[in-house]
């Protein structure tokens, strides 16, 4: 290969890569990071962003560099130089790209594992969906229910999901966290919420007409803030069973 | 040549029936009496039945319609259409026809409406069915996009909307992508490998015919009281066997277009295999053949388990069982195994005819061998077996065993390597080459780069932890409109250009395929890039109403999928006039190396006069005096006798 060739492969490339990364940086994508393991979920999506553009930078330089510089007329009756492979090549877009993903893969399975820890100090929630709304118990607390979802800033929370009908799944895109609940059995969620204020939890599994419309408050509070509530939510549930 | 072919078996038409047996001859007329006495036999056997053993109701509509319309009345159909008649008259000991050819080959635009048993005329039924569904479905999407383009509800009640998009997906899935593929390697394989048909051209017919059963029963969903099938083209239970009666529209159509499926993947193994002309190893097929083959033993394996998971919806809706009924002990994420066993390959039984189609008409239009062919060939079937060890990607957040989590993931995150050898092969094939950007050459290139971004996109769902916030977002709709529009709809665009002028002997109007092609690619991005950013910050989908904070992107994506949706209009124009009028295209247009190419457009009856002898691989362009193949009666003689010692 040409030593021209390869000089305008790279500015092709690296312009290629610097509209990618202007898309990636000026649009707001990634909503307000508001829970620990959000932090954590944003590493890796960046990490896997940048390995991303830079294999686009490279197909896009490959791309546009041939349409550019290979096209001919139509006519044109001549056939290109008989390459049939080149080992060397094909060894290292076999290996590169093991290893770019091996490293994803270990970064997000580290991810993962600490997002799955859970204190001990932790709130525990009992989530129930149903077709179409969601209803949460504080079995710390006496086991009152509430129509939102109060958490504590800076504590973790521990969700336990069930689901009395079909399948539905709980999102806040703030706490980036998801977690499906199915009916029959019970799954688990962890979040540590890191910003008071209030946010909107969603259904993000199809479960039936009013899917769309399946929402809940979420509202973090501070510590104190959420005693308080925890209190004379309880006081008035004093009396009816559950 | 023209006294050879006069010399092939082919016995003149039988003269038509007269008069009232016309009724009783294969064909339309005898289609409106079969189906309504197959429907009547089905409803007979649920009302005899129910009545002897005292049920109540005796008339259940549901179960009578899902007995009667959807399993029998098809049958029935198929009957009366003639799809059977050979088999019967064999069942049954009276006489067949075997040298009987007049259900072969197309004489008038009559022959395409009937059974019949040329692998090219049903290679053209297959597409121009599927591009017909692809309409209706695109129609669809247009529909749900207009109430999307503001937030709120607007012109669609939330069990239109539900119907809507789900019948979209399953058309665009199992009535035009899987077909569309399956219709372009009927022409196009056989001629590939030297092949006069088929193996089994009957099976072939039939599995045409099972299509359209398919597609009006998903479509006619719709029209069920109660609405269409709302659960959406992954259909999870438990809302699939409580939802809408429609769902049970659904699970049949799954059942009638997968059988179409197995049985032309079986016919595909079996030509692969046995077929091929002498010389053809398989280290000498062209890669579409190679991709057909791969993608045949994929749909064998996989296509049973969606088979397996429909019917098992459907058994609990109308024989009470309890598969996925918790109360009783049902598993209700076994579905999402057994539905995702199948799908997760079906992405690849979407994708790899298309990696195929891309390398054939990249080698050609470069004028430069395929760049690492065996490699090429090698991390298909890579794909194929890692293929069936990612399924349970998809249920990352589904509340599985958690530690399935990170093996899934490894997996998922390795197949991209394969799937990165092909792409920088292709791009390594364009090096240096003598690039003719026609219209196929444009749809294959604009496959690379789209399908490039839909990969990535997928290596981000790969990793668990980012798959996690994204997941039933409006990210993955981003993600797999980029793999299955940007990825398979640009290669089958590639693939209806690049072999209309050997299905129709004539040329489309380039200017009109590049006008098409620019229109598609640029509203393509258009519609699906923003859908990436709306996902990521925080948009579910399949829902009719969505927070204000996504209504400008919302609207502007509705506008761009208008765009979109008008530039096929340029495409079906140019199909239309181009295969009426276009100029005549010449057996080899392309100055194409393989074999489809070396007989006449369109090709003869019996495809070949004389059976070629393979000599080298399909892409020697630029090797000087290189033969992918020669036509030489007394050297085909030959090895015949080499062969039969």
């Amino acid at each position: 290969m040409r030593r021209g060739a390869i000089v305008r492969v790279v500015t092709i490339g690296l312009l290629a890569a610097a509209v990618a990364t202007a898309v990636a940086l000026f649009i707001p994508w990634l909503p307000a990071d508001e829970s620990k393991e959000g932090g954590r979920i944003d590493f890796v999506f960046w990490f896997v962003v940048a390995i991303c553009i830079s294999v686009f930078g490279v197909v896009a330089a490959v791309t546009i560099y041939s349409v550019v510089n290979f096209r001919v007329r139509p006519d044109d009756d001549s056939d290109g130089p008989p390459i049939h492979g080149h080992t060397g090549l094909e060894i290292a877009w076999t290996a590169i790209p093991t290893v770019l993903v091996t490293v994803i893969a270990i970064l997000s399975a580290v991810a993962l594992a600490e997002n799955g820890r859970l204190k001990s100090n932790r709130l525990v929630v009992d989530v129930t969906a149903q077709q179409f709304a969601w209803h949460f118990k504080y079995p710390q607390y006496g086991g009152f229910q509430s129509d939102q979802l109060r958490l504590v800033e800076g504590r973790q929370v521990e969700l336990r999901l069930r689901s009395l009908d079909v399948i539905h799944s709980f999102w806040v895109p703030e706490f980036r966290q998801k977690q499906d609940a199915v009916p029959g059995i019970v799954t688990h969620l962890g979040i540590t919420p890191t910003k008071v204020g209030t946010r909107t939890l969603i259904c993000t599994e199809l479960c039936g007409l009013g899917h769309a419309l399946m929402r809940a408050p979420v509202i973090v509070m501070t510590e104190a803030q959420f005693d308080e509530w925890a209190r004379s939510q309880q006081q008035g549930s004093e009396g009816t069973p559950g | 040549m023209t006294e050879l072919a006069e010399q092939t078996p082919h016995a003149p038409p039988k003269p038509p029936p007269t008069g009232w047996r016309r009724v009783l001859a294969p064909g339309w007329l005898r289609v409106p009496w079969m189906t309504a006495l197959f429907f009547g036999i089905g409803l007979g056997l649920v009302v005899g039945l129910r009545a002897l053993a005292g049920w109540d109701p005796v008339f259940n509509w549901l179960i009578i319609v899902s007995i009667g319309a959807l399993i029998m009345a098809p049958i029935g159909f198929l009957a009366g259409i003639g799809a059977f008649d050979y088999w019967v008259k064999y069942a049954l000991g009276r006489p067949t026809e075997p040298e009987d050819h007049s259900g072969h080959g197309a004489r008038s635009w009559r022959d395409y409406f009937r059974v019949n048993t040329d692998h090219k005329v049903i290679g053209i039924q297959y597409l121009v069915t599927t591009i017909f569904f692809f309409l209706a479905g695109g129609m669809m999407a247009m529909i749900f996009r207009a109430e999307l383009a503001k937030p709120g509800a607007q012109y669609l009640d939330p069990q239109e909307y539900n119907g809507l998009f789900s019948v979209h997906a399953a058309l665009m899935i199992f009535l035009f992508v899987i077909p569309a593929f399956a219709g372009l390697a009927n022409f196009v394989i056989p001629l590939m490998i030297g092949a006069p048909d088929m193996a089994f051209p009957r099976l072939n017919a039939l599995s045409y015919w099972l299509l359209p059963i398919a597609g009006i029963m998903m479509l006619s969903s719709l029209a069920v009281p109660g609405g269409g099938f709302g659960a959406g083209w992954t259909g999870y239970a438990p809302l699939s066997v409580v939802g809408t009666d429609s769902n049970v529209w659904f699970n049949m159509g799954v059942q009638w277009a997968g059988a179409s499926s197995i049985m032309t993947a079986l016919n595909f193994l079996v030509t692969i295999i046995t077929m091929r002309a002498p010389g053809m190893t398989f280290w000498r097929m062209p890669l579409l053949v190679w991709a057909n083959f791969t993608t045949s033993l994929l749909v064998v394996l996989a296509t049973p388990f969606i088979a397996g998971s429909q019917f098992f919806v459907m058994f609990d809706r109308l024989m009470h069982t309890n598969f996925f009924n918790y109360h009783a002990g049902g598993y209700v994420l076994g579905y999402q195994h057994i539905f995702w066993f199948y799908s997760h390959p079906a992405v690849y039984i979407m994708m790899l005819p298309g990696f195929g189609i891309a390398s054939e008409v990249i080698s050609v239009m470069s004028r430069k061998p395929i760049f690492g062919y065996r490699l090429m060939a090698l991390s298909l079937c890579a794909i194929l077996v890692l293929g069936f060890s990612v399924w349970a990607h998809h249920m990352f957040v589904s509340g599985m065993a958690p530690w399935l989590r990170v093996p899934m993931m490894i997996t998922t995150l390795l197949i991209a390597v394969p799937t990165g050898i092909k792409v920088f092969s292709w791009l390594a094939t364009t090096w240096e080459g003598r690039l003719h950007l026609t219209t196929p050459m444009l749809f294959a290139l604009g496959f690379v780069s789209m399908f490039v971004i839909g990969g990535l996109s997928g290596i981000m769902l790969g990793a668990v932890p980012i798959d996690i916030h994204t997941s039933d977002s409006y990210f993955i709709v981003a993600h797999i409109h980029y793999v299955l529009l940007g990825g398979s709809l640009f290669t089958i665009f590639a693939g209806i250009y690049y072999w209309f002028p050997k299905m129709t002997g004539r040329m489309y109007n380039e200017r009109l395929g590049k006008l098409h092609f620019w229109l598609t690619f640029i509203g393509f991005n258009a519609t699906f890039f923003p859908m990436h950013i709306i996902g990521v910050e925080g948009m579910n989908r399949r829902v009719y109403d969505y927070p204000p904070r996504f209504a400008a992107w919302n609207m502007f994506i509705s506008l761009a999928s208008f765009f979109l949706g008008a530039s096929f209009m340029v495409f079906v124009y140019n199909m239309i006039v181009s295969w009426l009028r276009g100029p005549l295209a010449g057996s080899n247009p392309w100055r194409s190396m393989t074999l489809e190419w070396q007989v006449s457009s369109p090709p003869p009856i019996f495809n070949f006069d004389e059976i070629p002898q393979i000599v080298g691989g399909p892409y020697e362009y630029g090797v000087e005096g290189a033969r992918h193949a020669v036509f030489n009666g007394e050297r085909v003689h030959g090895v015949e006798e080499v062969q039969r010692t």
